[in-house]
């Protein structure tokens, strides 16, 4: 394996030589933001290439407007939230999942299954599951659509919080950050979507995609790839995580989506409004919509005061260069949702990069 | 454990100091726990120490489930008091065991629990002298709740303490990481799994005392339990102010484990292990110190681990991860909650 | 973004199967697959199998598989 790594980062190393510029590579999963840091591959980079980590944590780019809608609905009493651990502890208007009282109805769970078991065994409840997360987590909620449609169960609804990658690439190359050189494309979304669905990016935008796992010796071999790309002057969509990622991807997954979902406009936390890049439940499960069964409009909310959470999301800054970083916005106190979620680029900067400055 | 509602159960009484209560000490505690029924009951065990040099530790565990792979609250709370005890430079002498039970826990639960103390007492050698039995209500404490404190005699050849690490000195970890914690985990309500993993929950004072017998430099232990391997560095580095280096492909983990902590999204340094310790030891010493260590059961996985570093600018913990990078390794913030993103 | 690690399946009834990770043992559906039998390499996701493996790629790409960790057969060389 280490004569790979070595190979991969030679090639980096002469590809950073060639451009004559930085390379600027822009990973959209917080999966990978963490990966990256955990097995330490910066420390490994050449001066000249930038890992850039953008919107791709589910948590960061949930409004807050969500969460209180969270915090409102968990307070009435016959209602039971569901909800990934990754949600517990966003804080919204007057705390979070984790810190409100009582905490009694709020269920973390590991699996969408588990959320729709809960509603049959609460037949008295009403069962609200919070379904956040990429394309790679909306099959599965998907799924316990379809079922709560086929066994009646009626006490049970979703809030949708599902948000599309390759909107977000776009929104992104169209305005918010033209300075990405290339994506490195999340392996699990692409899993279920395709590494074909980066196809116009590439037709489009003429950035390369290269979509790797998240074992260390993948991201550094999709990096190597895009490194490669860049030098020939080509671009284009490809794969180096042969084990799990198809041009199609998942048919019957995306089948699933589109059973349920259509994709509507939504509000991305730091990225503003992004056309149909959220998954809003179709008509024909109005009935296990939260938003519908509960009349809930969401207005987006302002950034609290000083936070660049946005700024970070789009790849325009470090974490290290907001004023708060470490000071006022830390993992145990946290103003942005960057820093609140474990897989906000904040957090894994703060968790694994930095050194803590003397004060 | 399904409830079986016939079974006898602890009631309120129990607790009161009345009649229950004597029968409870006295047909069901001590006949599980003392190796002989002692001819007096007193408020209070008389030791005869053999030097004025003792260590003295409390702890309470509150763990669930109470029976786990590998383990159970009551064999923890031993193995706890005997690890802080260890950890200290001490030869563990006596434990005192104080229970807090929630009316409604079955006496045959109860039984269990005092038989594995007994067992896991005898095997490190620590004697329980003294306790105390308490209950509560019905929905004031979750099962059972067990305080000790234990005393132990510091041994001559122990010199330990954070002022004694210098930079260049080594550290040896005793075995495997995050066996505890993630079969904890694994048997939490919600992410439920069954596994092969087993806590690591043991006593390891046999195998410290032969350490600081046998070798001169080592100069500080602790055992890495809440918050693990990374809590223990950090505090170490703070207390110091010097830096650690670690190198990831030094540090032994169970593929088992490693393979939950994937699944769950858990960084194994900062998960609880029960039958561990950390030691810093002097550079001309480390050879033999992991050699020791591997003659012995609870050791043959122990290995040097990393260096105690002058510090550059801030006192941080580093690791050398397996592909060659660098990463700081930050004290744990509270519990991990398992992400599926 | 998207813990997911690949297991066997070693159980398998309609669409609920139990997967092994290396020796940790999980349910999970296979609602999202088409043909899955025992014995296949998936990928778990939030308690769903969304991807079946194929073997000879994960070698390539997972540690875990591909290199197996040898603490318990020899330790680390004695450094110093």
């Amino acid at each position: 394996m280490l004569d790979r790594i070595y190979k991969a980062q030679n090639l980096i190393s002469e590809a950073c030589k060639k451009q004559g510029r930085a390379i600027n590579i822009m990973e959209v999963c917080g999966t990978h933001t963490v990966a990256i840091f955990r097995s330490g591959i910066r420390a490994t980079l050449p001066e000249g290439l930038n890992l850039l980590s953008g919107p791709g944590c589910p948590v960061c780019v949930t409004d807050q407007s969500y969460i209180d809608t969270v915090l409102e609905l968990a307070d009435k009493s016959d209602v039971l939230i569901a909800t990934y651990g990754d949600m517990i502890r966003v804080p919204g208007h007057g705390g979070s999942l984790e810190t409100r009282q009582p905490a009694n109805n709020v269920k973390v769970v590991f699996s969408s299954q588990d959320a729709i078991q809960i509603a049959k065994d609460n037949s008295d409840k009403t069962v609200i599951f919070l379904a956040v997360g990429f394309e790679t987590t909306a099959p599965a909620t998907g799924v316990i659509v379809m079922q709560a449609a086929r066994e009646k169960i009626e006490n049970f609804c979703i809030l949708s919080g599902h948000k599309l990658v390759v909107p977000a690439m776009r929104a992104l190359l169209s305005g918010k950050n033209d300075k990405i050189d290339a994506f490195l494309c999340p392996g699990h979304v692409s899993v279920i979507i395709g590494y074909g669905a980066y196809e116009e990016i590439v037709r489009d935008f003429k950035r390369p995609c290269v979509v790797a796992g998240f074992e260390p010796i993948q991201i550094i071999e999709g990096l190597a790839e895009i490194c490669h790309q860049l030098v020939e002057g080509a671009a284009e969509t490809k794969s180096i995580y042969k084990a799990a990622v198809t041009e199609k991807g998942n048919l019957k997954a995306q089948q699933i989506i589109s059973e349920c979902f259509e994709a509507a406009d939504g509000y991305w936390r730091g990225l503003g409004k992004i056309d149909k890049s959220t998954l809003k439940l179709k008509d024909k499960y109005s009935r296990f919509d939260a938003y519908q069964r509960y009349n809930i409009t969401e207005t987006p909310h302002a950034e609290l005061e000083g936070c660049r959470c946005g700024e970070v999301l789009c790849g325009l800054i470090r974490p290290p260069e907001c004023s708060l970083f470490g000071k006022k916005c830390t993992p145990q106190s946290p103003v942005g949702p960057c820093m609140v979620s474990s897989e906000g680029t904040c957090a894994a900067y703060y968790k694994y990069g930095t050194r803590r400055k003397k004060s | 454990m399904m409830r079986n509602t016939d079974a006898p159960k602890i009631l309120l009484a129990h607790g009161d100091g009345g009649l229950l209560s004597d029968e409870l000490i006295r047909k069901t505690i001590l006949p599980h726990l003392a190796k002989e029924m002692p001819s007096e009951l007193n408020d209070a065990a008389r030791l005869e120490l053999s030097s004025k040099s003792i260590c003295f530790t409390t702890d309470s565990y509150v763990v669930k489930p109470l029976f786990f792979n590998g383990g159970d609250i009551g064999k923890l709370a031993v193995c706890g008091t005997v690890n802080d005890l260890a950890v200290s430079g001490a030869r563990p002498l006596a434990l005192s065991l104080s229970f807090i039970i929630e009316t409604g826990l079955e006496i045959e639960l109860f039984e269990k629990i005092l038989e594995s103390i007994k067992k896991t007492a005898e095997e490190n050698e620590i004697s329980i002298v003294t306790g105390d039995t308490k209950t509560v209500e019905a929905g004031s404490a979750d099962k059972i709740f067990i305080n000790t404190a234990g005393i132990g005699i510091r041994m001559d050849e122990a010199d330990l303490g954070f002022s004694k690490i210098r930079a260049g000195d080594k550290v040896l970890l005793s075995g495997t990481i995050g066996d505890h914690g993630m079969t904890i985990i694994s048997q939490r309500e919600g992410i439920k799994f069954e596994t092969e993993m087993n806590s690591d929950c043991a006593g390891i004072a046999k195998l410290t005392c032969k350490l600081l017998e046998s070798i001169k430099g080592i100069k500080f232990m602790r055992d890495p339990t809440r918050g693990g391997l990374a809590a223990t560095l950090n505090e170490i580095s703070k207390q110091t102010g010097l830096s650690i280096e670690i190198d990831q492909n030094l540090i032994p983990i169970n593929p088992t484990v490693q393979a939950a902590a994937d699944v769950l999204g858990l960084d194994v340094l900062g998960v609880a292990n029960e039958g561990k310790f950390v030691a810093i030891v002097s550079a001309e010493s480390a050879d033999d110190c992991v050699k020791i260590c591997r003659q012995h059961p609870l050791g043959k996985v122990a290995s040097i681990i990393g260096t105690i570093l002058e510090t550059q600018d801030v006192p941080a913990v580093e690791m050398i991860t397996k592909i060659g990078g660098r990463r700081i390794v930050q004290m744990p913030y509270g519990l991990e909650l398992p992400r599926i993103c | 973004m998207c813990l997911a690690i690949p297991a066997r399946i070693i159980e398998l009834t309609g669409d609920n199967a139990v997967v092994d990770a290396m020796g940790n043992h999980f349910k999970a559906k296979t609602t999202l697959l088409k043909d899955v039998k025992l014995g296949d390499l998936v990928l778990v996701h939030a308690g769903f199998a969304i991807t079946i493996v194929d073997e000879e790629e994960a070698r390539e790409t997972w540690e875990l598989i591909a290199e197996i960790n040898d603490y318990n057969k020899t330790p680390n060389k004695i450094s110093g």
